[in-house]
């Protein structure tokens, strides 16, 4: 069980904020870490990695790993850290970036196997794509049989393909070697599929967790369905107006009254939402 | 003609980047990873030889090697090693001279490697120390090669400090730069001209190799 009680002030970009994380984690849980970028997601994660200070405890198993004036190096928690930005050994073949944190052949040999890569182990880190990239990324974190897996964002900057790719990936390795894994993501399909909880932070405070249905899925209004967009126009057109709406990467249109014109702002974050048969648009 | 002068120069100028070298490694690796107050300080002081007149800088170690100072004084009666108008103290006034050509350029490759891979070192369970050789300095061979090399050729292009720290004693202190100077000085201008002739050459082949070297490293890195 990772027990988590801690506390920092972060200076980001909407001035002074204190992260404040009280929770704890059972064995075996794969925990989506969501919330709005700038709301201490990332900076959670690299506290639990021992790569920032922090002011609180974080006991794992019994095991106190950061307490009052006395934290854990880095080099002795038993962890694996996948970056965003893969963060590989440039100067290194894939093999030897596995073999660099443990000299372990038969695991790098099934680890790259698992993840199709076996037939580029002789290459070096620029001749890969950037799904290539992570997964070496993620077998590297893997060979030292980490208790945890941290996952900072690890799919964001790869395609929807090649994401549900590794997704699938993701989930078999968690399952095989048993780790607890901590993964942040703003992906919620991404979430859904993976996440056995999530919890949502929001100006370093955790506001929700819970069970990823019960997070993400909306269950208020009496709506069928609703989705979270954003206004890039309204035109007139003849005596309707036609509001034109961001959501995800397509766009809609949306018929408007006049009077229900006059209260959109363009940029504004609205919600579509359907009601038997009818589109209504509504302010958040 | 006697090519004395020129081995003495790149005697001194290794000799003086080997040194510099394990001075300077974990020099510029700590001021690229401390937040401390005091690295301001410590980034002026080792600057420090870039803008002062020669002059100044020999001034000083002079009076530091000297016997009338304490530290000339101790290595003089115990170690019985005269620091002044000697090679042992050209070699000590060079690592003062050429201390930023060396520290810079690799402080910079350090501040500009990915700091994520350095912690994924870390995570790994490596220590600082095999992180610096296994990880850092193979991802900067660039810096790493224009720390050596430009350290190298600043040495042996020094005038100033080697004439007032060194004098002019041949095979002991006179380098090719002393050793031109007083060619012109006593109007040996044949001398002089083969003798700048090939500093010239020289120099000229060590940046263009450097640069040389930078470009294609970028190009198979895809920088």
């Amino acid at each position: 069980m990772i027990a988590i009680n801690i506390q920092k002030e972060l200076h980001g970009a909407n001035g002074v904020m204190q992260l404040q994380c009280k929770t704890t984690i059972q064995e075996g849980e794969f925990v989506a870490l969501s919330g709005k970028s700038g709301s201490g997601k990332t900076t959670l994660l690299r506290i639990l990695a021992g790569l920032e200070e922090a002011q609180g405890e974080i006991s794992v198993a019994q095991k106190k790993w950061l307490q009052t004036n006395r934290s854990l190096p880095p080099q002795q928690r038993e962890i694996g850290f996948v970056f965003q930005e893969y963060a590989l050994f440039n100067n290194m073949t894939i093999e030897q970036n596995l073999l660099y944190v443990a000299n372990d052949v038969k695991l790098a040999e099934h680890l790259l196997e698992l993840t199709e890569l076996t037939e580029m182990k002789k290459r070096y880190p620029n001749a890969l794509s950037g799904g290539q990239k992570q997964r070496v990324s993620i077998c590297r974190a893997l060979m030292k049989r980490p208790k945890i897996l941290l996952l900072d964002e690890p799919l964001s900057a790869l395609d929807t393909l090649m994401r549900t790719k590794l997704q699938n990936e993701l989930l078999t390795l968690h399952k095989e070697f048993g780790t607890t894994t901590i993964m942040v993501s703003h992906d919620p399909s991404e979430i859904y599929r993976l996440a056995s909880r999530v919890l949502v932070l929001e100006n370093g405070k955790i506001t929700n967790d819970g069970k990823p249905t019960d997070v993400l899925l909306k269950k208020q209004g009496s709506q069928k369905f609703s989705f979270e967009g954003e206004l890039l126009e309204i035109k007139k057109v003849d005596v309707i107006y036609i509001a034109i709406v961001a959501i995800g990467q397509q766009l809609v249109e949306i018929v408007v009254s006049s009077q229900e014109a006059k209260k959109l702002k363009i940029g504004q974050r609205v919600t579509l939402s359907t009601k038997a048969f009818a589109p209504t648009l509504s302010q958040i | 003609m006697s090519f004395e002068p020129f081995i003495l120069s790149f005697k001194l100028a290794s000799l003086t980047a080997l040194i510099l070298f394990c001075i300077a490694l974990p020099l510029a690796w700590y001021l690229s990873q401390t937040r401390s107050r005091i690295k301001p300080f410590l980034e002026a002081l080792t600057a420090l030889p870039m803008v002062l007149p020669p002059s100044v800088l020999g001034f000083y170690i002079l009076w530091a090697l000297s016997y009338s100072s304490p530290l000339g004084a101790f290595f003089e009666n115990t170690l019985g090693v005269k620091l002044v108008f000697s090679f042992t103290g050209l070699v000590i006034a060079s690592c003062f001279y050429s201390l930023p050509f060396m520290v810079q350029p690799l402080q910079n490759g350090f501040e500009t490697l990915n700091k994520n891979m350095l912690e994924a070192s870390y995570i790994a369970g490596k220590s600082k120390f095999t992180t610096l050789f296994r990880v850092a300095l193979p991802n900067m061979k660039p810096a790493l090669i224009t720390a050596i090399i430009i350290t190298f050729a600043h040495t042996v292009g020094e005038f100033g400090v080697v004439l007032m720290v060194g004098g002019s004693i041949p095979g002991e202190t006179k380098v090719a730069s002393v050793a031109i100077y007083e060619m012109v000085e006593i109007m040996d201008y044949k001398s002089a001209h083969i003798y700048s002739a090939i500093m010239l050459g020289i120099s000229f082949v060590v940046l263009l190799s450097v640069y040389i070297f930078n470009a294609r490293h970028n190009k198979r890195f895809g920088l």
